[in-house]
């Protein structure tokens, strides 16, 4: 027997604790099967590549952090590195392996956050997320301590970074790098095999590899979809052709993959904090760059990183003046959303609250 | 990672499209709006070129004209290719869109079309991304007035 029913259309969001911010979904349902989903977001557009263009090169650093505010740093490194690109400025070797650091543990702080909310998400409650938010404190101290700041770092400079590592830093990473490995490890005996979270996570809300690749994903969830493709590899950047470290791939691209290769990212980038520590050599964090940068008139670059959640890009364009004329970002967390209908269609509701999760996005990102 | 040169891809366009389909120095690579979908999806199916991974389309507007820069990368390959659209008409601007060629282009000429207001013909979805409907105006434009301020 056939049951007859009827499509009918329910929002999720804006204001759902699953979504991250402040995201709606428009599903059409057939039962608890989704048939059709829209994405709508915007709830969070502050404008700021509008903003941008009214502010100089260099107030528009800490506009950065406010972008996907878990990687901030990242952020911060991104946006030098276009405008040093602009500017034909080399970054001393000390600030280089600074910020090297500071971007493998602000990866680390934003794989442990997006880990713990994707568990969160799908109904582990707190539990893990604090267990997360364990280390993850352990880094903003860090943070504190080189710039004193939690959030919103604002620490890199055209040039290097504002200031040089305290003196009780390097101590205090080191005694964090001696335990990451074991909580990582205590993580993996906790999930990954775990009952529960195999059955809401493996094989569902597959990204095939060709799709994920058309629909410009990048990071873990192009990663999660084995393509073996890493900005700090493939297009090295800063310093990080120094460094010994693998790119973890998933098989099948579904939600169990992405968040396997996000756990296997925290212990890479844990190897190259520990090289990065033991060759940081003596000497200069700031280049001389004067204080108002003007680059030359039609001017105009992009700058890529590799940030926790993917490609994240910087396109400046120049006009000579001291404001930039174009402030383009290229966002991680909104591209990868690009492929959110494709990857919920024909699931249920309660998967979307996994499949959601384990895309891991910020906000404040995607609308800008 | 090496980007590629202008003027050889040029003219292996050229050789494809003929004259006036793209212009080119050796530094930067104009694409005639026209054939802009077409061209797309050469540099796509190229096997030497194979430009399977659109990073980036950036809108800028130069008072007198819009550009519209689109970066792509291939991921096989290894290399990088940046190319630019030109548009003289304010009033309507509009372009065709490359969403069929690379998905990823679906937000991103959504937030030019928002922002910028220029048309991409052919989107399957062209509308608002950030602002509501009906917002007055587009933002980025550079004559653009903020009411608020």
């Amino acid at each position: 027997m056939t049951l007859k029913t009827e499509q009918y259309v329910i929002n999720i969001g804006p204001q759902h604790p699953s979504t991250h911010g402040v995201f709606r979904f428009r599903l059409t349902l057939d039962g608890e099967v989704i048939t059709d989903v829209e994405p709508i977001f915007g709830y969070l557009h502050r404008g700021m590549e509008k903003i941008a263009e009214g502010r100089n090169y260099t107030k528009n650093i800490p506009l950065t952090d406010r972008l996907d505010y878990l990687s901030s740093m990242i952020n911060n490194h991104a946006y030098c590195m276009a405008v040093e690109n602009l500017m034909g400025v080399k970054v001393p070797e000390r600030a280089e392996y600074i910020r090297v650091i500071m971007s493998e543990l602000q990866r680390i702080a934003s794989h442990l956050a997006g880990i713990g909310f994707f568990l969160n998400d799908i109904g582990a409650f707190m539990t893990p997320l604090l267990y997360m938010f364990r280390e993850r404190e352990k880094i903003v101290e860090l943070f504190d301590m080189v710039c004193g700041q939690r959030l919103n770092y604002n620490y890199m400079r055209f040039g290097g970074v504002s200031m040089d590592l305290p003196r009780d830093f390097l101590p205090a990473l080191n005694k964090l790098l001696g335990q990451l490995p074991g909580y990582v490890d205590e993580y993996d005996k906790l999930i990954s095999t775990n009952e529960i979270a195999l059955v809401r996570a493996k094989g569902v809300g597959i990204l095939p590899r060709e799709l994920a690749i058309n629909a410009s994903a990048a990071g873990p969830v192009l990663r999660g979809s084995g393509v073996r493709w890493d900005l700090r590899k493939d297009q090295p950047y800063s310093i990080y052709e120094r460094f010994e470290f693998d790119i973890p791939t998933g098989e099948t691209g579904d939600t169990y993959d992405r968040y396997i290769v996000r756990l296997e990212e925290i212990r890479q980038s844990v190897r190259i904090l520990k090289q990065a520590v033991s060759q940081l050599p003596e000497g200069e964090t700031l280049a001389k760059v004067s204080k108002l940068v003007r680059p030359p008139a039609g001017s105009e670059t992009y700058a890529a990183v590799e940030g926790p959640k993917g490609e994240l890009g910087f396109f400046v364009a120049s006009d000579g003046t001291e404001n930039p004329y174009r402030w383009h970002v290229r966002a991680p967390s909104l591209i990868n959303l690009t492929v959110i209908r494709e990857m919920l269609l024909g699931w249920k509701v309660a998967d979307l609250m996994a499949i959601f999760g384990s895309i891991d996005i910020v906000m404040g990102e995607v609308d800008r | 990672m090496k980007n590629l040169d202008f003027i050889p891809v040029s003219r292996r366009i050229i050789e494809r499209f003929g004259e006036g389909s793209v212009a080119a120095d050796d530094k930067r690579l104009m694409v005639h709006r026209e054939h802009l979908a077409d061209i797309a999806l050469f540099l796509k199916e190229d096997p030497d070129l194979s430009l399977d991974y659109l990073n980036s389309i950036t809108g800028i507007d130069h008072k007198t004209h819009f550009t519209v820069v689109y970066h792509l990368t291939s991921l096989a390959k290894k290399h990088r290719l940046t190319f630019r659209t030109d548009l003289d008409d304010r009033n309507t601007p509009s372009l065709p869109s490359v969403t069929s060629v690379w998905r990823g282009a679906d937000f991103q000429e959504r937030e030019i079309f928002d922002l910028m207001g220029i048309e991409f013909t052919g989107h399957p979805n062209l509308k608002r991304i950030f602002l509501w409907e009906g917002f007055p105006g587009y933002p980025l434009r550079k004559d653009w007035v903020n009411r608020d301020a």
